[in-house]
This record gives structure tokens, C-alpha cells and sequence, in this order.
């Protein structure tokens, strides 16, 4: 862009975002300092930088195991979106001109106004009689739970990709299986970007399900630990806070690395 | 099958080029019906499966709230009873007062704070790039860390600051002040939200051509008058989804409430996902509970509902 930059509201944005910086200052200082530094200034830099708070927290709460179970949640749970998600969606794309099809499409999107209470006390006794009060289980569900959104934004994203080049790979004598392995769906390759973000990080963050599917403890996932640990840890903030960081940073490194593509991603997501 | 006896119809409209579709494979079915097919295994597994396990516990949950089932043992049909009692409930009435006052409160504080950041990035600005990065971020964060986060500084932080420099209103915990704890969710709730908001907002802002502005300063018009008649009726549709989703969002809050406040002091800051939740699995009261989800669900309709109309029919102004 031309023109003169506009000093006064970049200060003023560098003066707002400290508030977004200061929660995570003080969960960075406070999970390095000691018990007996919490007796003094809150505000402070720690006095060493010990991992100690670090390892224990590790060991407390079991970290690695609550960390491999929300990436295990998390990645069957993206894999299965994109794969099952996109080709319903360009089924329902395809033939929305139909009744059936229509409904279907209605159907699935106005689940969107579902709250999530209204199943919830059904769903927990089903996945439980099913065997399903597990990770796989999890993972299947929040599947389900992603349809109404997703479905949404992948439709909106077909009906822009025009149907020729379907019509001369079938007359070339491909079956809708092939189109749709190999011309759809590495088209969608956008749409498949924000939909993996957002749904990763529903999986990844999500307290409530998990809260209410999981029934044993060695399955909790990172925030259902913080949840788990809360009588120990409003004893102890540097270890609580250690473990805090430690369940957020995951989500951090990757978005600094891919800031520019996660935000990218969300908007193409709201413009949809 | 119906698609099949229009398909003729279909292929004259269509025009030459798609005869293809008719040729016969070894089977004796044409390409077409073989498609059709295919795409109806597409989506029936889904249909399915989403049926089982959304619809299916959704109708379940429905059935029950008629009974007085307990979550075990047996139950028998009670009519209307279960709805009845939602609106004696004290506790009921306290979760949805405490829901509607925290989520109006903070759809407006959401919607305004992040329309000003989304201004102020789309201003001409150093370092926006960074900027927009950084007021992004809450977005990637889980809600109940941040709300453990947020605690501390409520209970910590903030009254020994307050006590410290002799600041009366700072210097106590306001999640222990049943009057004041709706606050706390509420300031949560918009640092964390606003980060998505301010997203769509700008997204709505690069819409905007930036001739119109110059049209406007070459009339002589002023940054308010600017904003009103050029910005933001144009990003009205945008205004309106944020609105809506918002609200929606903020009705259904849980992890904000549990990682603050419990839904204390007392009940003071329960909201309904809340109280569902502990009556249905703490309580005992799987059909009361569902009842009162049902209610719950059709609140949520009726208001988002309300808000697209009255909402759009501004926008059309």
C-alpha cells in the first residue's frame, strides 16, 4: 500500500497487544520461578531459568503420554475428516439439482444449531454400550460432530470449480471414483488446508467431549489432564503453570512456523 | 429409480456430447445410472453413521425428557412435567439469567473490540503482517488453559496489585464476588474470541474497494462519517454472521465457566451446558436435564433465528 503509514494506530496496536502478550508472559515466568519466588513480585523474571518445574510437571502428570493421546485423537481425526467429509460433500455438490441430495445437504448443516448438550447425556450412554468410551472412539465422533461445518464449506468451495473438466475425464472413460480421487480431490487442496486447521484445532483443544466420552484416565487428553490435575495444582502454580505452557506450546510452535498459512486458511474459510 | 426415467429430458436440455452417458456397459446399466449409484455410496455411509450417532441421540434425548428416567434402572412416561418443573427450577432460571447476561454482554464486547482491531489492521500500519499474527493467536489457544490462566490472575494477581497500589475495586478477587464473578467470564471470553471475529472482520474490510474512500475525501468527508456510510454498511453481512455466531457460542459456553469460576460463588456463573452436564451426570436427572436441553436447544434456534432477521433486514437498509 501507498501513502503515509499511519503511526498512531500501529502504537496503538503494539499497546494492545501486550494485553494479549501478558497471559502468556506470566504463564512463561511463573512456570519457571519457585514456590518461594510466588511470595514476591508476580510481575518479575524468574530468578534462574531451571527446568525443574518443567520435569516434574512432566512426570506428574504423565505429559507425553496426555500429549500422544491428543495427537493420536488429533490426527485420525483430520485424516478421516478430509478423506470421508470432501467426498460427501462432493457427492451432495454434484447433485444438489436432486431432492434427495438437497435434503441431505440441509440436513447435514443444520446440525450446526444442535447444541451439543441436547445429545450429550444419549451419546455418552451409546459410545459406552458400544465400547466406544476410548481415543478411536473419540476421534469417531468428533468426525461426526465436524460434518455439519465442514460439508458447509466444502460445498461452497465445489460449486466454484467448474464441471467440464469432470464431464471429459468421465467421457475419457473414468469411473466418479477416479474423478473424484484424482481431479477433485487434490483441487480441494485449498479448502483441505482450512478445514485440517480448524478441525486439528477443535481436536486438539476440545475439553467438553473428551470430558464426557473418556473414561479412563490413561486415555485423557492434554486439557482433560490440566482438568484432572486442577486440586494439585491450586497448591502448586509453578508446577501448574509449567504444565500449562507445556500443553499450549505444541499449538504455538506450529503456528509461529505457519502463521501466515493458518490465518490464510481460517479467512478462506469465513469468506466461504 | 425416478432420476432414471427423467434422464432423456435431461440430456436434450443438456445438448450434444453427453450421449456417452447412455452406453451400456456389460451389466446392461448405462454410465449415468452407474454414477448415480456411485454417488449414493458416497453419502449413504455418512447419512448413516450421522443418523446413529447425532439425530438418533438427539431423538433419544427428546424421548427421554417425557420420562423420569434416571440414567439407570427403569422410568415411566411423566407428559410435560419434566418441562413444567425447568421454569420452577431456581437453578434452571439462575443458569439461563447468568447464560443471557454473560453472552449479550459479550457479543457486544466482542464484536466491538474486534472491530476496532480489525480497523486498526486495515489501516495503513507498520508491522501489520506481525500484528495481525499476534492478535490471532488467542484463537489457537484451548479455552480452559487460558481460563486457568485468567484464574490466577483474578485470584493472584490482580488483588495483589490492586492491594499494593491501593486500588480499592482491584484489590479483591472478583471471581469469589457472586455479583461480579459474570465479569471475569465475560473479559475471558472476549480476549479469547475476539482473535476470530477480528479475522472475519478484516476479511469483510479487503472486500471494500479503496476508491470509495477517495471519492469520499475528494467530497470532504470526515473518518466518522466515512465509517458509517461507506465501511460499515458494507461490511453489514459480516457484522451480522459475527453477531450470530457469537451469541451462538457464548449461549453454549462451558470450558470458560469451568475453568474460571465452577459455575460459582454458589451457582452465581452456571451456565445451562453446565448445569446439563452436572445435573445429567452428577445428579441423577438424565430426564429433567434433557427436557431442560431441549428448551435450551430451541432457545438457541429462536435466537439465532431473530438475530438473522432482524439483522439482515438492517443490512437490506
Amino acid at each position: 500500500m501507498m501513502g503515509k503509514k499511519n503511526w498512531k494506530v500501529t502504537f496503538l496496536l503494539i499497546l494492545g497487544s501486550i494485553l494479549i502478550f501478558f497471559p502468556l508472559y506470566l504463564t512463561i515466568t511463573i512456570a519457571f520461578k519457585t514456590p518461594q519466588e510466588m511470595s514476591g513480585n508476580l510481575l518479575t523474571l524468574p530468578e534462574s531459568w531451571s527446568l525443574s518445574n518443567f520435569l516434574t510437571a512432566i512426570e506428574v502428570t504423565n505429559f507425553f503420554r496426555a500429549f500422544t493421546n491428543s495427537a493420536i485423537v488429533t490426527i485420525i481425526t483430520v485424516v478421516l475428516v478430509l478423506l470421508t467429509h470432501s467426498l460427501v460433500a462432493y457427492a451432495i455438490a454434484r447433485n444438489m439439482h436432486k431432492k434427495f441430495y438437497k435434503f441431505l445437504y440441509f440436513y447435514f448443516i443444520s446440525a450446526m444449531f444442535i447444541p451439543f448438550p441436547i445429545i450429550m447425556l444419549p451419546i455418552v450412554k451409546q459410545t459406552s454400550m458400544l465400547g466406544m468410551d476410548n481415543l478411536i472412539g473419540l476421534a469417531f465422533l468428533n468426525v461426526v460432530m465436524q460434518l455439519a461445518f465442514n460439508v458447509f464449506v466444502y460445498v461452497g468451495f465445489l460449486k466454484s470449480i467448474p464441471i467440464q473438466l469432470e464431464e471429459a475425464a468421465h467421457i475419457d472413460g473414468a469411473t466418479t471414483w477416479q474423478v473424484f480421487w484424482k481431479i477433485i480431490f487434490p483441487i480441494m487442496k485449498p479448502m483441505h488446508a482450512t478445514v485440517a486447521i480448524l478441525t486439528a484445532l477443535f481436536a486438539w483443544n476440545d475439553f467438553m467431549l473428551p470430558l464426557v466420552i473418556l473414561g479412563d484416565t490413561n486415555q485423557y487428553t492434554l486439557p482433560l489432564v490440566q482438568y484432572a490435575f486442577q486440586g494439585q495444582f491450586s497448591t502448586d502454580y509453578n508446577l501448574a503453570f509449567a504444565s500449562y505452557l507445556m500443553a499450549m506450546l505444541p499449538m504455538i510452535i506450529i503456528y509461529i512456523f505457519a502463521q501466515k498459512w493458518i490465518i490464510g486458511g481460517v479467512m478462506r474459510g469465513s469468506l466461504k | 429409480m425416478e432420476h432414471q426415467a427423467k434422464l432423456p429430458t435431461t440430456l436434450k436440455e443438456v445438448g450434444g456430447g453427453l450421449e456417452v452417458f447412455l452406453i451400456k456397459n456389460d451389466k446392461g446399466e448405462s454410465i449415468l445410472a452407474k454414477k448415480n449409484r456411485t454417488y449414493l455410496l458416497m453419502v449413504i455411509p455418512a447419512f448413516v453413521i450421522f443418523f446413529s450417532f447425532h439425530t438418533f441421540p438427539a431423538l433419544l434425548g427428546i424421548f427421554y425428557s417425557f420420562t423420569d428416567y434416571k440414567g439407570y434402572g427403569t422410568w415411566d412416561f411423566v407428559g410435560f412435567s419434566n418441562y413444567l418443573n425447568v421454569f420452577k427450577d431456581g437453578r434452571a432460571l439462575n443458569a439461563y439469567g447468568f447464560t443471557f447476561q454473560f453472552a449479550i454482554t459479550a457479543t457486544i464486547l466482542v464484536n466491538i473490540v474486534s472491530l476496532l482491531i480489525a480497523l486498526g489492521l486495515n489501516a495503513n500500519i507498520k508491522l501489520r503482517k506481525t500484528l495481525r499474527a499476534v492478535y490471532f493467536l488467542p484463537f489457537i489457544l484451548s479455552v480452559l488453559v487460558v481460563g486457568y490462566i485468567f484464574k490466577f490472575i483474578f485470584t493472584h494477581l490482580l488483588p495483589d496489585l490492586g492491594g499494593a497500589l491501593g486500588i480499592e475495586f482491584l484489590s479483591t478477587n472478583i471471581l469469589g464476588n457472586p455479583d461480579l464473578a459474570w465479569i471475569g467470564v465475560v473479559i475471558l471470553a472476549v480476549w479469547q474470541s475476539a482473535a476470530f471475529n477480528t479475522l472475519l472482520y478484516l476479511a469483510g474490510l479487503s472486500t471494500i474497494d479503496n476508491e470509495l474512500y477517495e471519492a469520499a475525501d475528494i467530497d470532504g468527508a470526515g473518518a466518522w462519517s466515512k465509517f458509517w456510510r461507506i465501511t460499515f454498511p458494507l461490511i453489514a453481512p459480516f457484522f451480522t454472521i459475527n453477531m450470530v455466531v457469537a451469541m451462538k457460542n457464548f449461549l453454549m459456553a462451558f470450558d470458560q465457566v469451568m475453568a474460571l469460576t465452577g459455575g460459582g460463588p454458589g451457582q452465581a456463573t452456571e451456565s445451562i451446558s453446565l448445569l446439563i452436564y452436572r445435573g445429567g451426570f452428577e445428579g441423577g436427572e438424565f430426564a429433567y436435564q434433557s427436557a431442560n436441553a431441549v428448551i435450551y436447544f430451541i432457545v438457541i434456534v429462536l435466537i439465532s433465528v431473530i438475530q438473522l432477521r432482524v439483522l439482515e433486514r438492517r443490512e437490506e437498509k
